[in-house]
């Protein structure tokens, strides 16, 4: 394992009861890379990066996270916590906090910074996803779109090396997509390493290094967006991409 | 409605108000013209008896009235007023139960002292917040010190406690023990680990499967023989933990009620920043459980106030039992319409007042920000 590679991922299983939800799957992510992950529902690809800062335990396999395994082990899970980032698709913001409480919170009680530096850095990263005239709402005020980016700015705040996007778009109007994906572009261009599942397939050929599809708890194609688009090898790909491209 | 009604300045507005909604068809004529007769006929005799042709501390013969052969309804069968000499001769019973007349003032300190111990926990903007708080943690030892006394003062058992500080002190205590309890028995319950989920589960279920009654007596008959000898655990603290318990069981309810209303995504979002388990719990998950939880939490504190006048069943003699007393006493007997009507009123300033707070506490969390 090359000290480059941030992810690693090696024949991971996971089932829900029955349900084989992972079969064998191997990936690994070098630093500075951005995956893009796509596939149908139930394909499995959220539980994936769900299994990567732990969310989910999976039960055969290894996970390493910045050389460190994932296990059952509460003090690996809080490390590699602290070095991932996650943005949901419902946002998930706490409903009873302001917007700039939202995101100095971890900052605070992970970190320990002092509460004025904490704010400080909360309205820079809000600078950064363009809405620091919010800082003082509540969640229940903004547009989709800004929570999103709230959610974003939040994670940001506890200064991840890894950013895991579980569908950020999914959940909002159309003309708010935009938004989302322009921060998300800078943060790519900003070299972070980033795995994304998403549908948006303009946003996947701007950013991705790679692309991976997964059907059926598998990983069924890794190729870079050039191949992956123009010369997909599976047929399972071949029809997934035209049904998403051309409806 | 009577707000709606002095708000409507200009008489057509009334008439039309009136028209709309108290006489918009016959139905509605006919049960709004038996409502104004049964008030009609209830508030006058209900506020002379209460008031009006009520004794006090003279009879209508101007005697100062020292027993029940005094009040003008016992001389004078044509009298119907209340007799509420009964409660002012025994004031002092109905307050303090058996507690020493000249200790009493220990007991009027703590009276006086308590709604600011209790300012800062029910109040978010209060002058002095902070000094308030203090005061608060080491309230508990003073009322302790002054109540049952120490160095310097005369220790005062606790059988000689009675009255509304009896109901006072199993009710606002029991139910503030019980509150932090309670939290920890529904997030136990809740919980991963099948020692802490079952051992949670068990107190729940046992105690809410159980009448008060039984707990009470549990605890007054049963627990001594558990303990080892010598150990005698006070009459009125055996009360207490059995309505710690009862309460914590309900009000455990009532939260868990409000855990489960928090989508999972939020502790998932928690648990993603790094954030521990209670940090999660306390930070995230708990003030937004509790806000929902707000109404069933009082609605159980309020039915635990009330309970606690079951405690006259082993031998404690709260706010009911005084007055059960009162009326067992020869020389007031068959007074029981004023005792009651007295403890009802008592019971329904309290209650009610805990259900204005709660109204008040919902809305402030409404306006607080808009979920």
């Amino acid at each position: 394992m090359s000290s480059n590679q941030v992810i690693v991922l090696e024949k991971v299983n996971k089932w829900y009861d029955d349900f084989h939800v992972l079969k064998d799957i191997d990936l690994s992510v070098t630093k500075g890379e951005k995956i893009v992950i796509c596939g149908p529902s139930g394909s499995g690809k959220s539980t994936m990066i769900r299994c990567i800062n732990r969310l989910e335990a999976h039960q055969k396999g290894k996970i390493f996270v910045n050389g460190t395994k994932l296990t059952n082990d509460l003090k690996n899970i809080d490390i590699i916590r602290k070095d991932v980032g996650m943005v949901f698709q419902q946002f998930n913001l706490f409903p009873h906090l302001s917007v700039l409480d939202n995101i100095s919170l971890a900052p605070i009680w992970v970190k320990k910074t002092a509460k004025k530096e904490a704010e400080e850095l909360a309205m820079a990263y809000l600078e950064k996803v363009k809405i620091p005239e919010q800082a003082l709402k509540f969640p229940g005020q903004l547009s989709g779109g800004q929570q999103q980016r709230v959610a974003i700015a939040r994670s940001l705040a506890m200064n991840p090396q890894i950013m895991l996007f579980d569908e950020p778009t999914s959940a909002l109007d159309p003309e708010m997509i935009k938004e989302v994906l322009d921060v998300m572009i800078q943060l790519a261009e900003e070299g972070m390493t980033m795995l994304v599942v998403t549908h948006e397939m303009g946003f996947a050929k701007t950013v991705a290094d790679q692309m991976i599809f997964m059907d059926e708890g598998k990983i069924v194609e890794q190729a870079s967006p050039k191949d992956f688009f123009t010369n997909p090898k599976s047929d399972r790909t071949k029809l997934f991409l035209s049904q998403i491209l051309n409806h | 409605m009577l707000m709606r009604l002095l708000n409507v300045s200009n008489f057509s507005v009334a008439k039309k108000w009136v028209h709309k909604n108290l006489f918009s068809s016959w139905a509605s004529a006919l049960i709004t013209i038996f409502c104004f007769y049964i008030i009609l006929k209830i508030i006058p005799a209900g506020l002379d008896w209460l008031l009006f042709s009520a004794d006090f501390v003279y009879n209508f013969r101007g005697e100062q009235i020292i027993d029940r052969t005094f009040c003008s309804k016992v001389i004078e069968p044509g009298q119907h007023g209340a007799c509420w000499a009964i409660i002012i001769v025994r004031w002092n019973q109905f307050m303090y139960g058996f507690y020493p007349v000249e200790e009493i003032w220990r007991v009027n300190i703590v009276f006086a002292l308590t709604p600011f111990a209790l300012l800062p926990l029910f109040f978010d903007k209060v002058i002095f917040k902070k000094q308030l708080i203090y005061f608060t943690f080491i309230f508990p030892f003073i009322a302790y010190y002054l109540l049952y006394g120490g160095p310097g003062l005369t220790e005062i058992s606790t059988s000689k406690w009675g009255g509304l500080l009896v109901t006072l002190f199993l009710g606002v205590t029991g139910i503030i023990i019980a509150f932090p309890f309670s939290i920890l028995l529904a997030l136990g319950r809740r919980s991963k680990m099948p020692v802490i989920k079952s051992v949670s589960v068990i107190f729940i279920e046992c105690i809410r499967g159980v009448p008060l009654i039984t707990i009470l007596f549990f605890g007054n008959i049963m627990l001594p023989l558990f303990l080892p000898d010598g150990v005698n655990v006070d009459n009125l603290l055996r009360g207490l933990v059995a309505m710690t318990f009862f309460a914590a069981a309900y009000m455990a309810e009532a939260i868990r009620g409000g855990l489960q209303a928090i989508p999972n995504g939020q502790l998932e979002a928690a648990r993603a920043l790094g954030l521990s388990y209670w940090q999660s719990t306390i930070q995230i998950v708990l003030p937004q459980a509790l806000r929902i939880s707000i109404p069933a939490i009082v609605n159980s504190a309020i039915g635990v106030l009330k309970d606690t006048s079951l405690v006259l069943i082993v031998g404690l003699f709260d706010l009911l039992g005084i007055g059960r007393a009162a009326l067992a006493d020869m020389n007031w007997m068959k007074l029981s319409h004023e005792v009651y009507a007295f403890v009802a009123i008592i019971f329904f300033i309290l209650c009610f007042s805990m259900s204005r707070y709660s109204l008040y506490l919902e809305k402030k969390l409404k306006t607080d920000n808009s979920i």
